[in-house]
């Protein structure tokens, strides 16, 4: 974010040929995808057939609404728009502009995709739109806590340990208490394993890593033992019920939309309002700033009088509370019961998803959706026989994140100071 | 932010930084030094683990109220219940002992692999996915060929070596490239090759005949580990102490080692020293999963029912990175750290079996070994050590992503 204030005039003739250099990867990529459509989509279907997609589902207010559409033909358009991107992006006369042909060609690409899966089918692409809002819940706030931390320098790779011990704890004190002492109790959990990363990394200046590696073993560790040694034999304890769906009045009624993103558990809702709420927050308030400034250059922050332990401190136990309420959100409205290493990988997901959102909160909103698209998709591709194994499109966050730090498609760049100890003077 | 320069130098240069990291891992400390923090940091996680069993005894807590006396009796009588039959599962009798031997076999391995990393400086969290690569590899070698044991073992166990070799390599080569840290690149690498793995045995080349899950082919006698009489113990344990040989050959002996521990030491002085640092990181990077491959032969070439299943290489990655602190990243450490978590492994499932205690906690334990060691002040502090010269925290990974 501040470099460019700094960039000599030698460094930007070299991030111009590198953008270039990009773009040309780009738009090969896109004129190699566009004969992809044309050949396997387009070409692999028979002539005539059409895909048709559900946008309603079974008790909503407009009923039976659908779009059909003739699977080859879809695929030549797509092909033809992917080859016209591709042919733009390698004009180079918009590198700006590289970012956003990519991603709309990977959009079409993705319906290309569905409408070949669905061909002489159907297929509720609205239910599929759903469970993609559903599925980035955990992912978008795992991101979010990773943010918070990293943005004042601490990495965080325990978002799987605090997401898992929180669901945990919000299943037992939500089937003892209820579901808002659960929610309340997992928050906390989170926030308590926030501030034990914090002393680690800040007063301990534990290597970031290993300590948050040792608050992953600790969180399965613990949560297995206790689920095998108490859950098995209090059965009860693992009943905490679920918060109810809350369809907004209005915007809940509107076809696809409505279905997508206004009828949910007010986790949805609340994940969305807080990448928002913290974005405004990191970029243009004075809290988000002095944050920011910790991450970047925590001697300058220190020098005019920032206090860089306790911004740290604050950040990284705030980061805990939402990994709470994500690890609340896992076991009180997703399913309602623990199950040893119930998490199974979603913290990482989250890390990939802060990564590829570069360290923004909307950033993180989009890569969790991304992500959450890809494993929607895959819950579906069973159901339609499709011949790509699932298996890949479990991989694909993890790839993604690959090419992301391996700056192929566009570098993703960590605050300057992420992961340094801070030692006043 | 899209800017794309060449990577920044992540590593810090100044001394300091470097005598911290060092502290850490362990790297260059005196023996006295590397025994007592490890010893009292294992002591003090057994002790905490007896108050988490004593708090999770349902049946006692509710004595507490009305006899106190005898709940804080039971309580005592649980937790050593629970330790004997640990002591008993690990070194109790002939069969117990080897059976530690036998847990410690993949955990050795394993935890050298992250130790090669640490010695160059570099954290190779990525261990469970090199295992899992060089373990089909040795799986596929197993059951599709037919030759003498003494022929197929070692072919298997070199197949293993070049896939988990090949599969750090990349960490290695994209650090070396495009400056992507280690950390980010091999945790996902770890995810990647557990789909893989799930994938491929599902392949008609790999999946057992009639089976709809991924369960694979069986391994063919002639590349099965041999066992010691009907003891689980096999020859994988053999393999691990050679391993160990090699590996203190390797970094204390050889130009290649000292390369290593030099940039390992100071990746700047490496380079003026006229060492090329990017091919270092691969080289190490290489090592490092060739000898999680061999760890992942031992899952799949020694372990009933001899065939390749999902995630067979469970969590032994992230146990080898407590391993390698616990034993201060040098091979002979990483031996005796190996040897006690496999007697904990071989003592934990006694203690469930006997005294109902789930295995999972020496999962607990082991977090808890790693943050003293990790903290040292934390043990200094339990226990009125002096504070030796200027001892503060470490730092081994600063920053990522460049």
């Amino acid at each position: 974010m501040t470099s460019t204030a700094v960039t000599s005039e030698k460094s930007i003739d070299r991030r111009a040929t590198s953008e270039e250099r990009r773009a040309t990867v780009i738009g090969v990529a896109l004129v190699i995808l566009a004969a992809f459509v044309f050949w396997v989509f387009g070409l692999g279907v028979e002539s005539g057939v059409t895909s048709l997609f559900n946008l309603s589902l079974p008790g909503e207010r407009f009923q039976d609404l659908a779009w059909e559409v003739n699977s080859r033909w879809l695929a030549f358009l797509v092909s033809a728009i992917l080859a016209f991107l591709g042919g733009f992006v390698l004009r180079k006369s918009h590198l700006k502009r590289t970012n956003l042909a990519l991603a709309i060609g990977l959009g079409l690409l993705a319906l290309a995709f569905l409408t070949w899966a669905a061909a002489g089918n159907s297929f509720s692409l609205v239910g599929m739109l759903r469970s993609t809002v559903i599925l980035s819940v955990a992912v978008t706030l795992g991101a979010l806590t990773g943010l918070m931390c990293e943005r004042v320098a601490v990495i965080n790779i325990a978002i799987e340990g605090q997401l898992l011990t929180a669901a945990f704890v919000g299943t037992i004190m939500g089937s003892a208490w209820g579901i808002w002492a659960g929610l309340i109790g997992a928050m906390l959990t989170g926030a308590i394993l926030g501030a034990v990363l914090a002393v680690l990394a800040i007063k301990f200046r534990v290597d970031q890593i290993i300590a948050g590696v040792v608050i992953n073993i600790f969180a399965l560790g613990l949560t297995s033992f206790l689920a095998r040694r108490v859950l098995s034999e209090a059965q009860d304890l693992n009943t905490p019920g679920s918060f109810p769906s809350l369809k907004i009045p209005i915007l809940g009624d509107i076809p696809v939309l409505g279905t997508m993103f206004f009828d949910h558990s007010m986790f949805v809702y609340a994940t969305f309002i807080l990448a928002i709420v913290l974005h405004l927050g990191f970029f243009y308030t004075r809290w988000g700033l002095r944050s920011r400034s910790v991450g970047e250059h925590p001697k300058a922050a220190d020098t005019v009088g920032i206090n860089v332990y306790r911004t740290r401190y604050r950040n990284v136990i705030l980061g805990g509370v939402i990994a709470g309420f994500g690890g609340a959100f896992l076991t009180l409205s997703q399913v309602s019961r623990f199950e040893e290493n119930l998490t199974a990988g979603i913290g990482f997901i989250g890390l990939a998803a802060m990564i590829f959102g570069r360290w923004m909160p909307l950033g993180a909103l989009g890569a969790g959706l991304v992500f959450g698209f890809a494993r929607a998709l895959q819950q579906k591709l069973g159901i339609l026989g499709t011949p790509i194994p699932s298996e890949f499109l479990s991989m694909t966050p993890y790839i993604v994140t690959i090419i992301v730090v391996a700056g192929v498609v566009g570098r993703s760049r960590p605050p300057a100071a992420d992961g340094k100890p801070y030692i006043k003077e | 932010m899209t800017d794309s320069g060449p990577p920044p130098e992540r590593r810090p240069s100044d001394p300091s930084a470097r005598k911290r990291e060092a502290r850490i891992t362990g790297v260059g400390t005196s023996l006295r030094r590397a025994v007592v923090i490890p010893a009292l940091a294992v002591l003090t996680a057994l002790i905490i683990g007896g108050v988490i069993i004593a708090l999770t005894d349902l049946d006692t807590l509710s004595v507490w109220g009305s006899d106190p006396m005898e709940a804080l009796r039971l309580t005592l009588s649980g937790v050593g219940n629970a330790y004997k039959a640990l002591l008993i599962g690990s070194v109790g009798s002939p069969r117990a002992l080897t059976e530690t031997l036998y847990a410690a076999t993949p955990l050795i391995l394993a935890g050298l692999a992250v130790a090669v990393g640490f010695q160059a400086g570099l954290f190779n969290i990525g261990v469970n996915g090199q295992m899992h690569i060089g373990g089909m590899a040795a799986l596929w070698v197993g059951f599709s060929v037919a030759l003498p044991g003494i022929i197929h073992i070692p072919l298997a166990i070199v197949a293993a070596m070049i896939g988990g070799a090949i599969w750090a390599g990349i960490a290695g080569l994209l650090k070396a490239r495009t400056g992507a840290h280690e950390v980010i690149t091999t945790i996902m690498l770890n995810f990647i090759a557990l789909y893989l793995v799930d994938y491929v045995l599902t392949t008609s080349a790999f999946q057992a005949p009639g089976r709809n899950d991924p369960l694979s082919k069986p391994i063919n006698p002639s590349a099965q580990f041999p066992t010691l009489g009907d003891f689980r113990v096999n020859i994988g344990f053999l393999i691990a102490l050679a391993a160990v040989g090699f590996v203190w050959w390797l970094l204390y002996r050889s130009i290649i080692g000292f390369q290593f521990r030099a940039v390992g030491f100071n990746p700047d002085g490496g380079r003026y020293a006229g060492m090329n640092v990017a091919w270092v990181y691969v080289g190490v990077m290489a090592i490092s999963g060739a000898l999680a491959g061999v760890a992942g032969t031992t899952q799949v070439l020694g372990l009933e029912p001899y065939r390749g299943i999902s995630g067979f290489a469970g969590t032994l990655g992230f146990d080898a990175i407590a391993l390698a602190l616990l034993g201060r990243s040098h091979p002979i450490g990483v031996l005796f750290a190996g040897l006690l978590f496999g007697a904990l492994r071989a003592g934990g499932r006694e203690m469930q079996g006997a005294a109902g205690i789930p295995v999972d906690l020496v999962l607990v334990l082991q977090a808890l070994v790693i943050v003293f060691i990790a903290a040292p002040e934390l043990v200094r502090a339990i226990y009125r050590i002096k504070t030796p010269e200027e001892e503060t925290g470490v730092t081994i990974s600063t920053g990522w992503g460049g």
